[in-house]
């Protein structure tokens, strides 16, 4: 209602309003789902902000051990100077909190970005020249997928880092090693939707006119194909969050004075709950939870309204196993299958 | 001209079209796709040894800081590292294929000997956790199904969310804080208590399957004990699992509740529960269950930080123990054993699909 009433008064704003994929996904939403994606915007806008105002909202910097008053102190129960309590090595709890978003959204920026890049390049090679060079690069991406991500995760880590790692090293290594996780992914949704593209006669025209096919490529079916992406961000970024907070966990995260990293800080606090102690590993759990519930929110909900089948109340096809499919799975395999949907043309859109 | 183009017809259409034979032999089925299997593992092996090689040796990562470079480099050639890759490649190719994983660089065992010891360790926390999972997720992805889009169904859906979005190893550290420090229920860490350990350590051809050891002692306070140990660590793996099942079963049981056939039962008089248990969720099957053979792979991983959170001596503790000792040869083991695990249960359960359905097969 909302959306015809825009299109009568200037068709120029609708479409533009239109294209931002937050802000339509909000006017189409109703109820429950509407409820979901505005928590998930909420929880999400409150990590970007805790992340984008760390310096002035924490109150110690994420390395400091004391004051002028003296040093922290080891293990101190939340009291008025720290209000979430220190924790095993004398930092502030909120403090680290606080920072550790910091370096989360570094490692999601740099590792969506990354595979991005890698998995839509391959995706586009591949599914546009198809060929030995598509079935290699689908055995591989298959195996890759099949892998467990944290094994591989870990394994990446050793390689780039060696396990140890400064801040700038660190935040790379946890990157890529997340990176080396998310290209099958992607090259998976971008090759499925090339192959159909490639189809399309608008591809042959473009063929017929000359143009070269890395032109095509790029200005053809890559600018069709990336309609699911921001779908794909949203589920990867929620999974980056809990894979660095995994190696962080394992021991291979960032050094404590390097950057603040919450899986790190949940490895040091697991001798800290033997002895009742739990404002050290509360926090840093609850900011994962919240940031990663939240995101994931919001990319549920995305998943939903672009999907008419599961967006209303009507009934669905007999045929929908592999449409519900993609709403069923979490990051891991949302993006496999969404590549597979019937309809998944933009000129439906 | 009609007789010439039939065979053709049949010469190239043939090879694809016994892709689409309905109703295959599952014989020929499960032939083709355990040989698939072969390239997938292949595929791992060869990237594993790759990225672990480009680290340099197993012995200077393991120890680069404690040799003279003399005999560090004495070492090295002892061991064949300083051949040329590919030929090094073969040889573990070769060696892999035939069971052996190398002796670890740390503590001198043979790599299948904790294979097999650990490994059975973490098939008992992954078997726990898959109950957990089952008994959770599946009746709560039907009842959310059946109240789609209403009150019960968004508390459930908000709650799945909230189990992927919690770290297994948060959630373990919470329930460890709750049950064991705050009401001292169960024990903290730990497969079994010492005095347990010791007598399972005793009995003969033991299969490190703790609950079976400790049935064969017949000793009813240590399969109590082993129990009580279990519990908190398949709790918090198995519900991570539980809100993937939740969810897979949600989505796919709406898909057949909405069909004709379930309208027909339901006008036919078929209480709401059968309906639901059996017209709607049997033909749901197959999706959840290749999709379930996928989360294999998540929960192996989770497993790790699970072990670690609770002690819990299975491949994925050791893996971390052994990384910490940058012993790479039993990591590369240990890693590559699980892919095998991944694949090989990928493959078991393509085949219960095609078991349960013969669409699927070739």
């Amino acid at each position: 209602m909302g959306r015809s009433s825009t299109r009568s008064i200037s068709t120029r704003r609708r479409r533009i309003w239109d294209r931002l994929p937050i802000v339509s996904h909000l006017r189409q939403s109703v109820g429950v789902q509407r409820w979901m994606l505005v928590t998930g915007l909420i929880l999400t806008g409150g990590f970007l902000l805790t992340a984008l105002l760390a310096p002035l909202i924490a109150p110690y910097g994420h390395a400091q051990l004391g004051d002028s008053k003296g040093s922290f102190g080891v293990q101190q129960p939340p009291s008025a100077q720290h209000w979430l309590g220190t924790t095993v090595g004398g930092y502030d709890v909120l403090s680290r909190v606080i920072w550790g978003s910091q370096t989360a959204i570094v490692v999601i920026v740099v590792a969506v970005i990354l595979s991005i890049f890698a998995g839509v390049l391959l995706g586009l090679v591949s599914g546009y020249f198809g060929g030995w060079l598509d079935r290699v690069l689908v055995m591989i991406c298959d195996a890759v997928y099949a892998f467990p991500s944290l094994l591989l995760a870990i394994v990446m880590s050793i390689v780039i880092s060696g396990g140890q790692s400064s801040l700038v090293g660190g935040i790379l290594a946890a990157a890529s090693s997340i990176t080396v996780v998310f290209i099958p992914q992607y090259f998976r949704v971008i090759r499925a939707e090339t192959v159909g593209i490639k189809a399309e006669a608008f591809v042959e025209s473009a063929k017929v006119i000359g143009a070269s096919p890395w032109r095509i490529m790029f200005r053809h079916v890559l600018r069709n194909s990336t309609r699911t992406l921001p779908l794909i961000f949203t589920l990867n970024a929620s999974e980056a969050i809990l894979t660095l907070a995994g190696l962080g966990f394992l021991g291979f995260g960032i050094e404590p004075s390097a950057a603040s990293e919450w899986g790190y800080d949940l490895n040091k606090s697991l001798s800290d709950v033997t002895s009742g102690i739990w404002w050290t590993c509360l926090f840093p759990g609850l900011a994962i939870v919240l940031t990663v519930f939240g995101v994931t929110l919001v990319g549920e909900s995305l998943n939903e309204l672009g999907d008419p089948r599961l967006r209303g109340r009507k009934a669905v096809a007999a045929d929908s196993a592999k449409v519900t499919l993609g709403a069923a799975l979490l990051a891991d395999d949302a993006a496999g299958v969404l590549g597979t949907h019937p309809d998944g043309r933009p000129e439906n859109d | 001209m009609d007789t010439n183009a039939t065979p053709v017809h049949l010469v190239t259409a043939d090879p694809p079209a016994k892709g689409k034979k309905q109703g295959g032999s599952l014989w020929l089925y499960a032939v083709v796709r355990l040989l698939l299997i072969i390239p997938t593992i292949f595929i791992l092996t060869t990237l594993v040894f790759i990225l672990m090689r480009l680290t340099g040796d197993p012995i200077t990562a393991a120890m680069g800081g404690r040799l003279s470079a003399a005999e560090l480099a004495q070492r090295v050639h002892a061991a064949g590292y300083d051949r040329p890759m590919i030929t090094q490649y073969l040889q573990y190719l070769g060696h892999t294929f035939t069971g052996n994983f190398g002796t670890t660089m740390s503590d001198n065992r043979p790599v299948t000997q904790i294979l097999t010891t650990y490994g059975a360790a973490t098939l008992e926390l992954a078997f726990y956790s898959l109950i957990v999972a089952f008994v959770v997720g599946i009746p709560l992805g039907m009842i959310a199904a059946y109240y789609r889009d209403k009150g019960q169904d968004a508390w459930l859906r908000v709650f799945a969310i909230l189990w992927y979005a919690t770290p297994v190893f948060f959630s373990g550290l919470l329930l460890k804080l709750v049950f064991s420090i705050w009401l001292g229920w169960l024990p903290v860490a730990g497969r079994a208590t010492t005095g347990s350990e010791i007598t399972l350590q005793f009995l003969p051809h033991r299969t490190n399957i703790y609950l079976i050891d400790a049935l064969r002692t017949g000793n009813v306070s240590i399969v109590w004990d082993v129990l009580q140990h279990a519990v908190l660590p398949a709790v918090a793996l198995g519900l991570l699992t539980a809100g993937i099942f939740l969810r897979l079963v949600r989505a796919n049981v709406i898909g057949t509740l909405s069909t004709d056939y379930v309208e027909a039962a339901r006008s036919r008089g078929v209480g709401e529960f059968r309906l639901v248990r059996k017209h709607a969720y049997r033909p749901a099957l197959i999706p959840i269950i290749t999709v379930m053979g996928l989360q294999i792979a998540l929960l192996l991983g989770g497993a790790v930080l699970t072990e670690t959170t609770f002690e819990w001596r299975g491949l994925g503790f050791e893996l971390v123990q052994y990384l910490d000792a940058r012993d790479f040869v039993a990591v590369q083991g240990i890693v590559i054993l699980l892919a095998i695990i991944v694949a090989v249960t990928n493959f078991i359960v393509d085949l219960v699909a095609a078991l349960i359905d013969p669409r699927v097969r070739y």
